[in-house]
């Protein structure tokens, strides 16, 4: 597999009034081409964070690169100037964000706002943008898309704002594409409609993926990969199936036990006790300690590293010490996991294509 | 559109009915008389004047005779300009104020606007700070302080321009300057907050994350969203600042309206009163008109009922 991106080592910080907000503290991943990552935690734990350092977008001040590198088809991003970034936003690497309501400018022609990117990156002519932005909407699903060429974004439902949106990220044919929570803010019938139409998109111009979500069900249904971030920290990643068949880290065991599920008899469902640690003050040792009932004791005096589960598979926790004592999976997670593999036969047949 | 316009045409013809009957009633109400000031007349050349101008008819039937007056498009003649035509007078006065308040405005949004972009640009910066400054300045001290320093310093100290009248562009700068200062420090306030907003937003994250440079940024996706509530301003503010600002007028000896309407004022010139009046309320409605034009040429969605597009 060829890696398109590699992050290394990446921290991101916000100067406030308190102090230094570290929101990303040293984030190591990679993309390969073609595949979809999807990098799941709660909010806060620095997934939005992480794509806006990727795209060079995050505001400074107060925000700023601390450390690492971003290579991107073996060029470092964070090293480029903002003027060379510009060159690299919407051509090579593009962006879909979460809320389709506020991220398309109201008093603009759509197709004005789609024709932007292409006049800019593919130095088009008017006219000519304009054929390949009808192109483009006739792609994402939008009929007429000759008359609705010239209408505001009030004059569209969410959904179709979303594909919009998509329509403008895609215009320029980019090798990656970064969806921060595009199915959020739409209601579900309407996530499962963008959903399909991204991995439609996907099979056709093969764009590699990263996407965000805090939903493990949209995972399920578009990643090949997984990064679960918390506080700041991928704490553990692997293939689809490693994450929902065999996790391992806690927190983990945590997401996939708040998962509601239909054929589940059990009325109450487990949430993770606590909150996510103040990045004003990153706690010493393994940021999930506090949250964590199987916590040892190391967890509070050192971080833990990359532990290999296999050769997708990395977590980071002290349980994968060959000294930690073995733990049982707790009876939710276990249930659910052995719930995915029952399905897993259905939902392979969805996704095999995919991969 | 057109069917829309038409419309707030008709209501601006009611609006205008419906002023020219509160202020002639009220005009009614002044103590005093406009032949006070002649000096000692007789009784009988008192009644004379009376009926010569119509006003020793009853009340209901003058307010009649006028309604029908103006509704001809005669305002009446003045008592006390020579008894030339309200009208006549009305235009002749009415140039040089309506050029100082158009320069003013112009002046005073362009220089505005600029400095609340700059503010929000570099907000939190000594710009910011200098730009918050220089708008409090501007709202807080009147404007015939900085016609007075103006005067004093670039006219009789420097002798760079002329100090009063109106005759010529060069005889325009002082006053627009002056006049301007409110009209800047409204429009810099008002657009420091609304860019900052407006930059903070997420189609500017879009706008950026397409690759588009910061200056097209900013001016082409940020201004337009951030000046609509500025608009709601200008109405009102062009119209005060058009219809003749008494005091720089004065100070600047320029032959405007303001003076003119104060002057009528005081002499119960009721025709000149009621006209001018009129005249200012035609262009309060007309200029808000114009706004609301405005309003949906800039933001498509307050683009009003049936406008097709």
């Amino acid at each position: 597999m060829e890696k398109i991106l590699d992050v290394k080592d990446l921290k991101v910080s916000f100067d406030t009034h308190g102090g230094e907000v570290e929101a990303v503290r040293g984030v190591n991943f990679h993309l390969n081409k073609g595949e979809t990552l999807a990098i799941v935690g709660e909010s806060g734990s620095g997934k939005s964070v992480t794509t806006k350092a990727l795209m060079g977008l995050i505001p400074s001040p107060p925000g700023k690169i601390k450390n690492g590198e971003i290579l991107f088809e073996g060029k470092d991003l964070t090293k480029l100037s903002d003027r060379a970034m510009s060159k690299v936003r919407g051509k090579d690497i593009s962006m879909i964000f979460q809320d389709p309501m506020t991220s398309l400018n109201p008093t603009m022609k759509i197709g004005n706002q789609i024709m932007e990117g292409l006049i800019k990156h593919q130095k088009m002519n008017r006219s000519k943008a304009k054929s390949r932005a009808i192109e483009l909407l006739e792609m994402v699903g939008i009929p007429d898309a000759k008359g609705r060429i010239n209408q505001y974004p009030h004059q569209f439902s969410g959904g179709m704002r979303q594909r919009v949106v998509i329509a403008i990220a895609l215009a320029c044919n980019p090798k990656i594409l970064l969806a921060d929570e595009p199915t959020t803010a739409l209601d579900v019938t309407i996530q499962a409609q963008i959903l399909e139409l991204m991995k439609d998109l996907q099979k056709k111009t093969e764009t590699s993926i990263v996407f965000i979500t805090h939903d493990l069900g949209v995972v399920a249904n578009v990643a090949d990969r997984v990064a679960v971030m918390y506080a700041g920290k991928i704490v553990e990643v692997g293939t689809v199936d490693d994450i929902f068949y065999n996790p391992q880290h806690p927190y983990t065991w945590g997401l996939l036990g708040s998962m509601p599920t239909l054929d589940d008899e059990e009325s109450e469902l487990a949430a993770i006790q606590g909150t996510p640690p103040d990045l004003l003050n990153p706690p010493k040792g393994d940021a999930f300690a506090a949250r964590n009932q199987y916590a040892l004791k190391i967890d509070t005096e050192e971080e833990p590293p990359m532990f290999k589960v296999s050769d997708s598979h990395y977590a980071a926790t002290w349980l994968l010490h060959e000294n930690a004592p073995k733990i049982e999976l707790p009876e939710a997670v276990k249930k659910r996991t052995q719930g995915f593999a029952s399905m897993g036969a259905s939902n392979d047949d969805g996704k095999g294509d995919t991969k | 559109m057109a069917k829309y316009i038409l419309q707030r045409i008709i209501y601006m013809f009611i609006t205008l009915f419906i002023i020219a009957t509160v202020s002639f009633f009220l005009m009614k109400l002044l103590p005093g008389s406009p032949f006070a000031m002649e000096g000692k007349l007789s009784e009988e050349q008192l009644e004379l004047m009376k009926a010569r101008y119509g006003l020793d008819q009853p009340i209901p039937v003058q307010y009649f005779n006028y309604i029908t007056n103006v509704a001809q498009g005669d305002l009446g003649v003045s008592f006390q300009f020579d008894n030339r035509e309200v009208s006549t007078l009305i235009m002749k006065k009415l140039g040089p104020s309506l050029q100082l308040g158009a320069l003013a405005l112009g002046f005073g949004m362009v220089v505005g606007m600029l400095l609340g972009i700059a503010a929000a640009i570099k907000h939190n910066t000594f710009i910011d700070y200098g730009s918050t400054f220089l708008a409090v300045i501007g709202k807080s001290i009147p404007s015939f302080v900085f016609a007075g320093m103006l005067q004093y310093y670039i006219a009789v100290k420097l002798g760079w321009l002329p100090a009063a009248f109106w005759e010529g562009p060069r005889y325009m700068i002082l006053p627009t300057i002056a006049l301007a200062m409110f009209p800047i420090a409204t429009a810099a306030r008002f657009m420091r907050t609304e860019m900052l907003e407006v930059l903070g937003s997420d189609f500017i994250t879009t706008a950026r994350a397409k690759g588009l440079n910061s200056v097209l940024v900013t001016f082409k996706h940020g201004l337009r969203n951030a000046v609509i509530p500025l608009i709601t301003v200008v109405g009102p503010l062009a119209v005060a600042l058009m219809t003749g600002n008494l005091v720089i007028e004065n100070i600047f000896a320029i032959p405007g309206l303001g003076e003119q309407f104060v002057k009528s004022i005081t002499t119960n010139d009721y025709p000149m009163i009621m006209g001018t009046t009129l005249f200012f309320s035609f262009l309060f409605i007309f200029i808000v008109l114009v706004v609301d034009i405005l309003y949906g040429i800039i933001d498509p969605r307050i683009r009003l009922a049936g406008g097709k597009d």
